[in-house]
């Protein structure tokens, strides 16, 4: 096996090594930098010796052992914990989830911790449980390495200094801190899925790595249902991603080719969303799941169930009622009493919405089909003012030019790489 | 254990609290709050401070002593009080903080103590 296969297989275990260590030594640091030297000694053995049986296990016993000789080289320094070590497990008190806890589903919530800045608990998950480097995790984010470094540094330095606890919260606080969580991962994904900066329209390696640490996340929580919809989610969200670019710009979902989309991931979404809606508790990911399942259960955009589209809104609406979730609900609204009465629903939000982007776009839409062409031009340049996503800022200008005919041109020119 | 500076800030050109009966509400709530500290074990001290134009700064680091009228920040946040407390972790300080917040009706910032 080659230097390639070692670092994929340290990367697959990374979390689960430090979050072993973290737990019996209490220190992120030492747990991160005795996974580097497991990581070393298995570049030696490895290739000579071939692959362990378990080579999770094998990197978290060598680490381990390896943290155990530091500690005690150091033992009077290191005392406490060297002391922390021999303790034996302490089961989370409260928590139901369950008596044996994987130290990675503890290493969520720890990088997750609301005390935490969004960019440090991103940073922090990417970094500890999905095994990014910091170089990775600083691209991903078109940070520069020293400052993501800092970020991570400092950010490790106060789970330490305040004592952020290493645990599974109680069960009342569970639902708040399991949205954090959620939203964490929910957030690498979409900065995969529609970039917010840089020059790519798509960024693959976030979808994946969401989704990976999605499927961690449903591995370890098998039985909350906001944690399966938001896998199902982002499943059917990255299933439609091969159709959703072509030369550079945005194919928006009714023109999408749908022979392109990647049916394996489609049937897994929708087992998913089938389960929770046997289970009937339902909340915001597995409600935006069910919308993305019938959206995906349609052979053409022609027979897109709309009606179940706007129910399942309603729904959302319910629990979250915010305006983001309201525009999109006037979005299929259009479809089911048409562009009117839809206008009626997403101009109110004009306040709450006047720097995202999507509202703009969404009236501009809605004008274009009511064959209010200057109002829709003027919306479709608010919304190309705003928009940052090259595919989508393509999309746009396309969609304008097309309204005032080729001869007058956008007034915004748009940044198409 | 850790201890843990729990701050109360408020804005300096507003009155901490709109009315008299307020203030008197708050007092008494924290008052209560501070017993069940000493109650549950994790009080170490506290205690609610004048307005900041009763302070003086003194700064001792030069050959003569200077004394100034304060505060020494122009910031519009201002120290009203806080609390050292001891908790097993930082969740249990928020718990506590929360709690405290709800007493004396003002935010508190959470702040852990460099460990002896």
């Amino acid at each position: 096996m080659d230097t390639a296969a070692v670092e994929r297989v340290f990367r697959e275990e990374y979390g689960r090594v430090v979050a072993t260590l973290m737990r019996r030594f209490g220190d992120l640091d030492l747990a991160e930098e005795m996974a580097q030297e497991a990581f070393v000694a298995a570049l030696d053995r490895w290739p000579r010796d071939g692959l362990p049986p378990n080579p999770g296990g094998w990197l978290t016993t060598t680490a381990r052992n390896r943290a155990l000789d530091r500690l005690r080289r150091e033992s009077t320094r290191e005392a406490r914990h060297l002391e922390a070590a021999m303790l034996a497990d302490v089961p989370d008190p409260g928590s139901t989830v369950s008596s044996v806890v994987d130290d990675r589903l503890r290493l969520f919530f720890t990088c997750c911790h609301p005390a935490l800045s969004t960019e440090a608990q991103v940073a922090l998950t990417l970094r500890l449980l999905g095994g990014l480097t910091v170089a990775e995790v600083a691209d991903a984010f078109l940070v520069e390495e020293r400052a993501m470094a800092q970020r991570i540094t400092r950010a490790k330095r106060k789970i330490r200094a305040a004592n952020i606890p290493f645990r599974v919260p109680p069960d009342a606080e569970l639902p708040a801190r399991l949205r954090g969580v959620l939203a964490t991962v929910y957030l690498v994904f979409n900065e995969g899925y529609l970039p917010s900066s840089g020059t790519e329209p798509l960024r693959e390696d976030l979808c994946a790595e969401a989704i990976r640490l999605g499927r961690i996340l449903h591995a370890l929580m098998p039985d909350e249902p906001e944690v399966t919809g938001l896998l199902a989610l982002m499943l059917l969200t990255d299933a439609r991603r091969p159709a959703r670019v072509a030369r550079g710009v945005l194919v928006p979902l009714d023109r999408q080719d749908r022979t392109l989309w990647d049916r394996a991931l489609v049937d897994e979404g929708h087992d998913l969303v089938r389960w929770c809606l046997r289970v009937g508790r339902p909340g915001q990911y597995q409600l935006l799941a069910a919308v993305n399942a019938v959206h995906t259960d349609a052979a053409t955009a022609g027979d897109t169930q709309w009606w179940q589209v706007v129910a399942l809104y309603d729904q959302l609406y319910a629990v979250a009622p915010t305006p983001v979730v309201a525009l999109n609900r006037a979005v299929a609204v259009a479809e089911v009493d048409g562009p009117a009465a839809a206008l009626a629903l997403v101009d109110p939000l004009a306040g709450a919405l006047e720097r995202y982007h999507p509202f703009h776009a969404t009236r501009a839409d809605l004008l274009r089909r009511l064959e209010r062409t200057e109002e829709a031009v003027a919306a479709y340049d608010r919304a190309l003012e705003l928009a940052t996503n090259p595919a989508e800022r393509a999309y746009l200008t396309g969609q304008r030019t097309e309204l005032v005919g080729t001869a007058a041109g956008p007034t915004a020119e748009p940044s198409v790489g | 254990m850790t201890q843990y500076l729990l701050s109360v800030w408020s804005y300096g050109d507003t009155k901490p609290y709109p009315t008299e009966e307020d203030a008197q509400a708050a007092y008494a709530a924290t008052g209560v709050f501070n017993n069940q500290l000493k109650e549950s074990g994790h009080w170490v001290f506290a205690g609610g401070l004048h307005e900041p134009s009763t302070a003086t700064v003194v700064d001792g680091r030069g050959g003569e002593v200077v004394t100034t009228d304060g505060p020494l920040s122009e910031a519009k946040e201002m120290l009203g009080g806080f609390w050292i407390i001891e908790a097993p972790d930082l969740d249990a300080a928020i718990a506590l903080a929360a709690e405290g917040s709800k007493a004396c009706r003002g935010k508190v910032e959470v702040r852990p103590f460099q460990s002896a």
